[in-house]
């Protein structure tokens, strides 16, 4: 069974359609990179799976349960769906802790001992257990970064959004956030990455879908995609990232 | 009585501002009434004067003589100046609330919050932060407001010393309730600089 079905999905701000019908299936302990330039969809596309927009047609699947149904309870729906953004968007008035702990306290009604057993696990398996205490502009990117992941994987979601997760970190922070996605990927979680940094994409992914003008334009295995894309448009953003050296 | 006055009133204007302040930042069609009701709310009690509101509720509710309805002079005072504060406060919420970026509540609702806790643990309290310096201001004019409830009645500082000032023709008396009403205003304007200065050595 596939984890995300997203059948013919459109979107529209205002007169401007960003999302032309699009058809993507990511199945279970798969990884999904979204690759394409700034302003092709990939952010306006998470979000709507986390169903933060909206869809105006089309159907999106999450393990096996149809979202975007009328009467659908969104915030149950995103309970299971964690998303991390490139702006962290960690709450700066809390610590390191109940930014982690606040979701899995009154979302999922657990005890005041039992989320801070649950993060502060989560925080050592990701070496951040020093900062538990601290404010979060305490904290470099790359750490306010590892913190936002862990907050979304305290509440043991089935599925992880990535958001152009490094595009705000210094380039010497990037690494740091990279390597706990991969660990992610080798512990089976589903993902989909929207991404700039094609290298990890090569890498990580499973399926690399190029998104264009709001469409799914070619998708295929990563090697396909990064050594012999099909449609000139790939060829043409791809020659563009090597020639900015970022591949 | 100034500062019962004072006290009283700010506790209401508190609790009312704010939820003025929630109400009016309901979404969606459904809630178009509610919205329009404070909006008609907020524009009317900032635009009469404090004055006049306070002759209304000070002389006007007592002159309906309506069984069960208090005549205290005291009591509609507070009522009026709380109307009145609270239509400004609920603005000053409400920018606060505007100044928090809309990405705090999509992260909150990401991790499955609802609308209501986002508001309550994510939006409010850093909205809040934000709004105690010009909430104080706002209650310092309040403290200076309550001078004008003595024009329906009770005896407070203001009252007390015109009587003081035509008995003896002896100016000392305003002076020195001028001299009061600095005393009070003082730390709260002090304990505003304060406050501001130790939330930007904590964002340090």
């Amino acid at each position: 069974m596939s984890a995300v079905e997203l059948h013919g999905v459109r979107k529209s701000f205002g007169e401007e359609e960003v999302l032309h019908g699009i058809d993507l299936g990511v199945e279970e302990h798969q990884v999904v990179c979204l690759i394409g330039a700034s302003g092709s969809g990939k952010s306006t596309l998470l979000r709507c799976v986390n169903l933060l927009e909206p869809i105006d047609d089309g159907r999106i699947v999450v393990g096996g349960e149809e979202v975007t149904a009328p009467g659908v309870d969104a915030d149950r729906v995103r309970r299971g769906i964690g998303i991390v953004f490139q702006a962290y968007n960690l709450f700066p008035h809390m610590t390191v802790l109940r930014n982690v702990t606040l979701a899995p306290r009154e979302v999922l009604g657990k005890s005041k001992a039992e989320a801070e057993a649950d993060a502060l696990e989560l925080l050592v398996r990701f070496g951040l257990v020093e900062r538990a205490g601290d404010y979060p502009d305490r904290l470099s990117g790359g750490q306010q970064q590892r913190v936002a992941i862990v907050r979304a994987l305290a509440m043991r979601p089935q599925l992880m959004l990535l958001d152009e997760v490094t595009s705000a970190l210094d380039p010497e922070l990037v690494g740091e956030v990279l390597n706990v996605i991969r660990e992610l990927a080798a512990g089976g979680m589903t993902m989909l990455i929207a991404t700039h940094e094609m290298g990890f994409a090569r890498e990580i992914a499973n399926l690399v879908c190029f998104l264009d003008g709001g469409v799914i334009l070619e998708q295929g295995p990563p090697e396909q995609i990064f050594s012999a894309p099909r449609e000139p448009r790939t060829r043409q953003f791809l020659q563009r990232i090597v020639q900015a050296g970022r591949l | 009585m100034n500062i019962k006055i004072f006290l009283i009133a700010e506790v209401f204007i508190l609790i009312i501002g704010l939820t003025i302040a929630i109400l009016r930042s309901l979404p969606g069609p459904v809630f178009f009434p509610v919205r329009l009701l404070m909006i008609v709310y907020t524009d009317f009690f900032r635009g009469v004067p404090t004055i006049l509101v306070i002759y209304l509720f000070g002389f006007g509710v007592p002159a309906l003589a309506i069984s069960g309805v208090p005549r205290s002079e005291f009591v509609w005072g507070i009522v009026a100046l709380t109307l009145v504060y609270s239509a400004y406060v609920s603005e000053v919420y409400r920018a606060g609330i505007e100044s928090v970026h809309p990405s705090q509540e999509a992260a909150a609702r990401s991790l499955g919050l609802s609308k209501t806790k986002a508001m309550r643990f994510v939006v409010l309290p850093q909205a809040v932060r934000r709004v105690v310096p010009p909430l104080l201001n706002d209650f310092i004019g309040l403290q200076k407001d309550t001078a004008l409830v003595a024009l329906i009645g009770p005896v407070e500082a203001f009252r007390q010393s015109q009587i003081e000032v035509a008995a003896n023709f002896d100016y000392t008396p305003y002076f020195a309730t001028a001299l009061l009403f600095v005393a009070l205003t003082i730390p709260m304007a002090r304990f505003t600089d304060w406050l501001v200065a130790r939330e930007q050595r904590r964002r340090r």
